[in-house]
């Protein structure tokens, strides 16, 4: 059994004279759910048909279950279930038709064939459209059927490019669980805009701009690493009987606070009212804050623990034009 | 192979699913019919002589309309990328691409058998209705066919947009049926060289009744070069 799913090196992806790809290396070790971050046009689409099958690369490496994509390119699709970002179906099939023509065409042994359907059907929730044609679908159920015919041969790696988009709240939950559910048994690689996606789905994540790695550890650590270990709070004070407010004063009272490094004014919610962000390490400021505020004659309207979230980061590490 | 015929018995299935399909059936049949049996009566001969004479000329338009959609059709759908991360070589695709229209043109010659047993049925009683030429018949057409299916797939292949597809596989096709035409004029090592190159003249010799490995090797090799064109084509989406 090889240790990696997909081992990657120094990939590079030429169109013309656009470079979509300039040196990507990573691995992903079996049974991971690896999140493919990026921003429009960072390559992480073309990284995926690389490994897909279905885009040759300029140069470098890459393996599927130690297999080379270039070398044994069928060989290697056979590990493969891929959902393109498009989702592409013949829409003028019936859902079953179309799934025993993937059977047929992965070469799905004639006794396995009516059972591995059955249970693609089953664990995308197909049974009740199975003899409709695509194109009558909603784009949800088109998803599931383009899941379904990922999964269909029972593949060791599943490919997912932007696997919800386009769809609504619902269905973007439905989708979510069943990759989760499938991210149990098998290697999954999605890609997506949704960061919240990634938090929820995948054990790692891999950021990507302009084609190149700029970060690569799980969602929690990332989001850690964008703070430096803290969190933000956010709070809103007026005065007890409704007087004006010093700004200045009750800044300075909030920085001169234990454990406080930062304070930022920012909107209040009224008048006589005044809102700060105050940033903090790792102890928990509530507490001094609000004996803070007894002590200013002060009362508390608003008080809340912002999370920094993955997006922050996100943005902190593909902002090209800000690190220029 | 497998994979070959999985894609054949798709297509196959899906040119009965569009109105296209009757539409092109319909009117070849049309046209063949009329062009045939009006001329028939006049000759007063019980072959299928006529028909096969006008079949050529009716393949150029007809054998575009089929294959126009194989490969400019799944370009333009996307459907395209899903084929080429199956575990299959791109010849494959082609092959599958191949049989279906083959498949179609075979459906559309079938439905002109009724031709052959009116004809027998209508021969005096002295002399029997002559099968040989017929077979000889029949069995060019599919060549000329597969020749021409081979040029069509490979005009498909190179656009995304079903209407270029046929324009340009039926100027291929045009090209490999005309080129004979204005034999007579051009000197003799020219007048040669567009005999071998056309399509008809090959089929002429079959029809009479004559079948010889030159005839079969020309349409052999006309339709590996399409075939291999397409794939080519096909193989340059990956770059």
């Amino acid at each position: 059994m090889p240790s990696s799913m997909i081992r990657i090196e120094g990939l590079t992806k030429h169109y013309g004279p656009t470079q979509a790809v300039k040196g990507l290396s990573f691995e992903v070790p079996r049974g991971q759910v690896v999140g493919f971050l990026g921003p429009n046009g960072a390559g992480k689409s073309t990284t995926m048909r690389i490994l897909a099958g279905s885009l040759n690369p300029t140069g470098g490496k890459a393996f599927v279950g130690d297999i080379d994509v270039v070398a044994d390119p069928v060989g290697a699709r056979k590990l493969i279930g891929y959902l393109p970002e498009s989702n592409p179906l013949y829409d003028e099939m019936m859902v079953v038709d179309y799934l025993r023509f993937v059977a047929d065409v992965r070469d799905v042994p004639k006794d396995l064939r009516a059972q591995r359907i059955k249970n693609a059907v089953e664990r995308c929730g197909l049974s009740g459209v199975i003899s409709k044609d695509i194109n009558q679908l909603s784009r949800g159920y088109r998803q599931r059927v383009g899941l379904a015919a990922a999964i269909l041969h029972e593949p060791d790696l599943l490919i997912l490019d932007e696997p919800t988009a386009g769809l609504d709240p619902n269905q973007i939950v439905e989708i979510r669980n069943l990759i989760k559910e499938l991210g149990k048994e098998k290697t999954v690689i999605l890609s997506t805009h949704i960061l919240s996606e990634v938090q929820t789905t995948c054990s790692r994540v891999l950021i990507i701009n302009e084609g190149r790695l700029v970060a690569d550890d799980t969602p929690e650590r990332l989001t850690a690493a964008s703070t430096e270990g803290g969190a933000k709070v956010h709070v809103v004070v007026g005065h007890r009987h409704g007087q004006a407010l010093d700004a200045t004063a009750i800044r300075n009272a909030f920085a001169a606070m234990a454990g406080v490094s930062g304070v930022e004014s920012v909107e209040g919610d009224g008048p006589n009212t005044l809102g700060f962000e105050l940033r903090h390490g790792a102890d928990d400021v509530r507490r001094v804050l609000f004996e803070t505020v007894v002590k200013h004659d002060l009362v508390l309207l608003e008080l809340r623990r912002t999370q920094v979230s993955l997006e922050d980061t996100f943005r902190k590490l593909t902002d090209t034009r800000r690190a220029a | 192979m497998n994979g070959a015929l999985a894609v054949a018995r798709r297509e196959f299935r899906s040119f009965f699913i569009s109105p296209i399909a009757y539409i092109v059936l319909g009117g070849f049949l049309l046209l063949s019919g009329w062009l045939y049996f009006s001329t028939l009566f006049l000759a007063g001969q019980a072959s299928l002589r006529q028909f096969f004479g006008v079949a050529p000329v009716l393949f150029v338009v007809l054998v575009p309309a089929i294959t126009m959609r194989a490969v400019a059709e799944e370009r333009k759908s996307g459907t395209l990328e899903l084929l080429l991360t199956f575990p299959m070589d791109d010849w494959q695709i082609t092959l599958g691409k191949f049989l279906a229209s083959l498949g179609m043109v075979s459906v559309a010659l079938a439905c002109t058998l009724p031709y052959a047993f009116t004809v027998s049925a209508l021969t005096g009683p002295g002399p029997s209705f002559d099968w040989g030429p017929v077979f000889a018949g029949y069995f060019g057409l599919l060549l000329l066919a597969s020749a021409f299916i081979g040029l069509g797939l490979w005009g498909s292949a190179l656009s995304k947009n079903q209407i270029v597809g046929f324009i340009f596989g039926l100027v291929l096709c045009f090209a490999f049926y005309f080129v004979d035409k204005f034999a007579p004029l051009l000197p003799d090592a020219l007048a040669q060289v567009a005999e071998f190159l056309s399509v008809d003249y090959h089929f002429e010799n079959i029809s009479r009744g004559v079948i010889d490995t030159r005839d079969l090797i020309f349409y052999l090799s006309l339709t590996v070069i399409g075939l291999l064109m397409t794939a080519r084509q096909i193989q340059s989406t990956r770059l």
